[in-house]
This record gives structure tokens, sequence and C-alpha cells, in this order.
């Protein structure tokens, strides 16, 4: 079993997708599953797929946000993203 | 996206299984009472080894994450290991049931050196008494001999597995300070009349008032394992842990050791084959199978639609209802309002339908006389 980074969820560091995170594409968004702590996420837009995908390639979660994201929208993908980490579905 | 409407895309059906179940062998060394797929002897037609691993490279390439091995007593396959290694190397989870009788300090080690895998020990009773009459004498110190084993071994978490029967019901508090013992997860899940089980649910399924009891004890423990067992007692009001649904040929299905592909793992039956993954393998069957695109079609709610928790039951196990001779149509057979109970006492002669492959023992013999 993995440890879970226990690290607050903060837009201005670099957050992506735990290499022990698999993604496999539904047509609702993609389920995520999680090989070390054995939790199945559900991510329910395809969008959120696309942004968890990338994330990495930022250098923070907010250069994410600004590139992927509307503002309108930023709120949602932030909680989502928390969400997901709180799962320890991200590493640092 | 609102739950409801991620519930509505998986009535659709998914791009694979989130939980297949992969039954290894028909073979058993007990003669459980209530077995849903009626095993004992080993199918001689059962996958090979390369068969069984080309099928594991398949569920890989499908990235269905893990995969739920029963039986049949899977450990009674000689390349059990083989296989279980396998997958595992190929990050494909394995979560396999067990009787635990080959759960030895030596098989206990080697489990406990592989990753990604669960196990879960079976047992139907508290106690020796109420646990043999339903898996044979002697079967309820094993499994306690294999939880021995792998707490010894340091195996980690396992779970104890129990199916709800009108006797066990009543032990739920001594299963749980079982488990506590062992620090091990509880599962609860629900006795179906499918296999053998069909000539014993009559008997054996919890009453109504057992079923509302089950409930309450389900909602005040979110951390009992269910495998999304009990939906059906979700009509009493908050939903249970879980999607809430029939996943069968959505995002659910059955291997049997054979290679047959079922909509579930409580429906082995010609009715509900979809096909065989030696013939042009396991995808086109969970993609293209027809019974499979059939129930992934809107169904109609039928005797239920004008009852207000449809949406909260969605009609219940499709398994339960064939297999007590009711309709699709027709609520389930312990629906919490009684509409079940109602629907199979207008049948005046109720035809039970029977698993279509039994691989019973014709002659059961008793555990301690096996080695």
């Amino acid at each position: 079993m993995s440890t879970t980074s226990i690290d607050v969820f903060d837009e201005s560091s670099h957050w992506e997708l735990s290499p022990q995170v698999s993604l496999r594409d539904e047509a609702f968004g993609a389920l995520a599953y999680h090989h070390g702590n054995r939790r199945l996420v559900f991510l329910k837009s395809r969008d959120l797929v696309e942004l968890v995908r990338r994330l990495g390639d930022f250098d923070n979660v907010s250069a994410a946000l600004d590139e992927l994201v509307s503002s309108e929208q930023r709120a949602r993908y932030v909680a989502a993203l928390a969400s997901l980490h709180r799962s320890g579905l991200l590493s640092a | 996206m609102p739950e409801s409407s991620l519930r509505d895309r998986f009535e659709r059906g998914l791009a694979a299984p989130i939980c297949l179940t992969w039954e290894l062998t028909y073979a058993c060394n007990l003669a459980c009472t209530h077995c849903l797929s009626s095993s004992g002897r080993r199918d001689p037609r059962e996958l090979t080894t390369s068969e069984a691993k080309k099928l594991i490279d398949e569920i890989a390439a499908m990235q269905i994450f893990y995969v739920n091995i029963g039986g049949g007593e899977p450990m009674v396959r000689r390349d059990f290991f083989e296989l279980v290694e396998h997958a595992v190397a190929q990050r494909v989870g394995v979560k396999f049931s067990t009787n635990g009788t080959r759960i030895d300090r030596a098989a206990a080690e080697r489990l406990a050196r592989i990753d990604y895998l669960d196990i879960q020990v079976s047992i139907d009773g508290a106690d020796a008494a109420t646990n043999d009459r339903i898996r044979g004498r002697g079967s309820y110190a094993a499994a306690r001999r294999a939880m021995d084993n792998l707490r010894l071994a340091n195996f980690g978490q396992f779970k104890i597995s129990v199916v709800m029967t009108r006797d066990s019901v009543e032990q739920l508090d001594d299963f749980e300070a079982l488990a506590r013992d062992y620090g091990a997860e509880l599962r609860l899940t629900r006795l179906r009349p499918s296999g053998r089980g069909a000539d014993v649910w009559n008997d054996l399924h919890p009453t109504l008032d057992q079923g509302r009891a089950l409930y309450r004890w389900l909602l005040a423990r979110p951390n009992v394992l269910t495998g999304d067992s009990f939906f059906h007692l979700s009509a009493l009001g908050n939903p249970l842990e879980g999607l809430n649904l029939c996943g069968a040929g959505r995002v659910v299905c059955l291997i049997d050791p054979v290679g047959d592909v079922y909509a579930c793992p409580f429906v082995i039956h010609d009715e509900f084959l979809a096909g065989n993954v030696r013939e042009n393998g396991f995808a086109a069957v969970w993609s293209d199978g027809e019974l499979f695109r059939s129930l992934r079609e809107p169904t109609s709610p039928g005797a239920c639609a004008s009852c207000g928790s449809y949406d909260a039951c969605r009609g219940g196990c499709m398994a339960a209802k064939f297999f007590t001779g009711l309709e699709m149509t027709d609520p389930d057979p312990e629906c919490v309002f009684g509409h079940g109970e109602r629907a199979l006492a207008t049948k005046q002669v109720a035809i039970r339908p029977h698993s279509t492959p039994d691989h019973s023992r014709r002659v059961s013999v008793s555990l301690t006389s096996r080695s």
C-alpha cells in the first residue's frame, strides 16, 4: 500500500496524476484507478480527464487551469482536483 | 454531472466492465448448499493455462483494473499461483474468493508476497454449527485455520465474506467482532436463488423483517462491504453504499471456467449467455454480444412503475427474479414492500429455472476424508 501525500492541495504548487493511477476512457469521462490504495474514482467529464492528464505538464495547478478551463468553470475544477487529491490520485 | 445521470450512463454500458468475475474452475472440495455456480466437478473443457493467460492479457489491454476470481475453489487449480502472478505482473489486481481449505502456512506466505492481491475467505456462520450446515462439516474450522495462517504470514488486511441467510443475518455483531479480531474487513452478500441456491432459497433467504434490520445495520456501518449486493434494500430510504443498480452486462459480467461469458455471476444459465472467449476473445463478447446489447437498452419499470421507490431500487435483482420464476418486469422477490412475495404468490405453478450447467458432485464427500 502506498503512502498518500498528506500535503494540502494548493493551486500554486505542481501536482500531477500519480504514476500509480491508470485512466480508462469512457463515454462520460474516465475511470481512474489507483493501484496502490485500490480506489476507483469516476471522472465525470471529458474536460476534467483532459485537465488531469495534462496537469503534470504545467508548473503549477493555476497555470493548468488558466490554459485549460474557463474562468466560470474554474471553481468546479478546483473542487474536483481537490477531491482527487484527497483520494490520493495526485502526487506532487 | 449529477450522480443520477452517471447511473443512467452506467445502465447504457461501459467500454469494459468495472467488476469482472472469473470463475477459474468448477472443481471444489466443498459442496455448499447455496453454491451460485453449482460447483463440484472440474469441467474437462476448462480453459488451459495458456488460454487463461491469453485472457488475462486481454483483460489488461482492456484496462480492467482488477478481476474477481472465484470458482469452484480457485486454489485447486494447479496453475492458480501462476495465473495470479501473471495477472499481477501486468497490473491487473486480483481479488479472490476462497473457502480457505488450501491456505496452509506455505500458501499464506506465498500469498502475502503478492502485491495487488485481495483475499476473501468465505464463511456462512459465526460458529461451526451454523456455518457447517451450509458449507459442510469441518469447513468452519478450515476457514478459521486459513485466517490464522494469513495473520501469521502478515498478509495484512483480508476480507471475511458472508452470505446473508435467515441464520447468519442474526449473527451480524458476531461477524463484526470476528473481523475486528483479525483486523479484517467484513463483506456481506445477498443469498441468491442461483445454482444450488435455488434449492435452499425458500428456506434460507432472510425475512422482510430481517432485511429491514440488515438495512439499518449496514446504513450505520458504511465500512462493511457489500459489493452492491443489497440495492433492493435501498428502497427503504437512504441508499446504501454503492452504485445501487443492476450492473449485469453493463458494468458487471462473469466468465466461467470454460470461457462462457454470462451477464453476471448470478445468472449461469443459457438465457444469459452472451458468448465464449474462445471464439473471438472477451472484448468482442463484451462490446458486441447480442445479449449485452439488449441489456444496455432502456428497461421498463414494469410492475414497479407506480411505486415511488423505483428510482431507489430499480426493481431489484434480475437473477433473483429469474430463478424464482418471476418475469423481468416483476418486482424483486425480496421487495421490501412485499410486492415480490405477492407476485410469487400469484404464480399458480412457479416454473423455476435451474442453472443450465451443473457441476455438482453426485455424491458428497465429507471434508475430513479429503486430502
